[in-house]
């Protein structure tokens, strides 16, 4: 690690207030509010469709709230040059790297684009931050040659690029082995630790989320129904938040026995 | 089709307002502007080619029974320069290359790429759909070129050794000369220009709007060329009445 990557970027504050969507008929989002503390990992839990992405997705502008805000160190996200000036930086699910573009390509991509600083530079950047998340020498191959794990590696990479002060991170472990998911975690609260970025985690993973988040929010039906420390939530007494976490601590075949 | 009008409409002025921008992408303009050429070449070369054969194999009994022997050249070289290359080219494209565009773009929105660009504030219509709107704008002209006379030739060949028609290739292309203008191919380059914005801007809205995963993605790609094409048919006989006046 050298002097750069050591730079802290200092997180931001985040405050979500009453964030409403509906889709057509369906409302995915119903009076959503929290906020997150600078330097905080936030981990967002929830079934499937109880609109967790949705929320991610709005946090970083790709869609637009029916009603409510959302506040980045109290400036609204969707004022002119927010996101640009806090760097909010998102890993996606799929990993979402260019396919036609070699890794190094994909990693320095903003700042190619945006014209940031000179090729060298950003070659050396470049080399830097895949460096950070373990997949040094492998600038030159396409994503298509890489594991799930990987790809998603190199997405945190590209994230890093940005030098964030916000990531959001959308099922950052979804179809990862146990020794990839635990990489992907150990880099999520390493981030926090090294350059002080705040952290909002989407994710089904109850290991992750109580392994990395400070706290963790559980969403259902789009309404947030209890945020807490990890060691106080295993107490919550909403019957759909106990249910989950007793079925995501159990191993498949135990379920199976049951 | 026309719901989306307005957005191929907005589509297509930001890409305009993105050109000044077009050096900075001139690596993507040029990796596209090969890739058009390359792929679609050979395949202009031999619709061209019998497109002129079968036009001078139609027209040619026709006239030489009625003592019009000498019009062949002229009918063919109209023809071929003014309607039939430019819009069978653009056609051509448009399943050739249209269809690969829209299917490019459409998974790279099934896939979240175009989101993962977006959060890292980089447009899309100036990363994406300019340098091919650009490369297609400059190659489907250029194609046409190549294409005119590869259908004049095709046509010379028939006209000569057909036994019904049997113009030599000098008198053929000496009524050629007489009857089209530099105008007439100018005209049919102007119609090609337009025609490429019409399929890369079809092609590439279709793409950004695509939604549902692979079959989502066959869906606009079949869209994207059904809509070009009727497009092309359509703005053709527009183009045709205004240089007509």
């Amino acid at each position: 690690m050298n002097a750069a990557s050591d730079q802290r970027s200092g997180g931001v504050a985040v405050e979500v207030r009453d964030l409403r969507k509906r889709f057509g008929t369906e409302e995915v989002l119903r009076g959503v509010s929290f906020s997150v503390d600078p330097a905080e990992v936030f981990v967002l839990m929830g079934p499937s469709g109880s609109g967790k992405s949705v929320l991610l997705r709005h946090i970083i502008g790709l869609e637009e709230p029916d009603a409510g805000e959302i506040r980045i160190n109290g400036e609204p996200v969707r004022g002119p040059g927010v996101l640009d000036r806090y760097r909010v930086a998102m890993v996606f699910q799929s990993a979402a790297l260019l396919n036609s573009l070699t890794v190094a390509e994909n990693v320095g991509l903003y700042l190619s684009e945006h014209r940031l600083c000179p090729p060298e530079e950003i070659r050396r950047i470049v080399s830097e931050k895949l460096a950070l998340v373990g997949l040094a020498g492998t600038e030159d191959k396409l994503p298509g040659q890489l594991s799930g794990g990987m790809r998603k590696r190199v997405a945190i990479a590209r994230a890093l690029v940005m030098e964030p002060q916000l990531i959001l991170y959308d099922e950052p472990t979804s179809e990862l082995d146990p020794l990839s998911a635990q990489v992907i975690a150990e880099e999520i609260v390493s981030l926090r630790d090294r350059i002080g970025v705040t952290s909002i985690v989407v994710t089904h993973d109850r290991a992750l989320a109580f392994g990395v988040g400070d706290r963790i929010g559980f969403l259902n039906e789009g309404r947030l129904v209890a945020v807490d420390r990890p060691d106080r939530l295993a107490g919550h007494p909403d019957p759909v938040l106990r249910r989950f976490l007793q079925a995501a601590s159990l191993q498949p075949s135990q379920e199976v026995r049951a | 089709m026309f719901e989306n009008l307005g957005e191929m409409v907005i589509l297509l002025g930001r890409t305009l307002r993105s050109l000044p921008l077009v050096w900075r992408q001139r690596r993507k303009v040029f990796e596209q502007f090969y890739e058009i050429g390359n792929a679609s070449l050979l395949m202009v070369c031999m619709l061209s080619f019998f497109i002129g054969a079968v036009v001078a194999l139609q027209t040619g009994p026709v006239l030489v029974d009625r003592g019009l022997a000498a019009a062949v050249g002229g009918i063919v070289g109209v023809s071929i320069c003014k309607e039939l290359a430019p819009v069978m080219m653009a056609i051509l494209i448009a399943g050739r290359n249209g269809s690969a565009m829209a299917a490019e773009i459409g998974s790279m929105q099934v896939y979240q790429e175009i989101d993962a660009l977006r959060t890292m504030r980089i447009d899309p219509v100036h990363f994406l759909v300019m340098p091919r709107l650009v490369a297609l704008a400059v190659a489907l002209p250029l194609l046409v070129m190549v294409a005119i006379m590869v259908g004049w030739f095709g046509g010379a060949l028939v006209a000569a050794y057909n036994d019904r028609i049997a113009i030599g290739f000098q008198a053929f292309f000496e009524n050629l000369r007489d009857v089209v203008a530099l105008e007439d191919v100018l005209n049919g380059l102007f119609k090609s220009f337009v025609f490429a914005w019409i399929v890369g801007v079809i092609c590439c809205h279709q793409g950004l709007v695509t939604r549902g995963g692979p079959r989502g993605i066959g869906r606009s790609v079949t869209k994207a060329v059904v809509n070009s094409i009727v497009l092309i048919v359509v703005s053709d006989y527009i183009l045709t009445r205004l240089l007509l006046s």
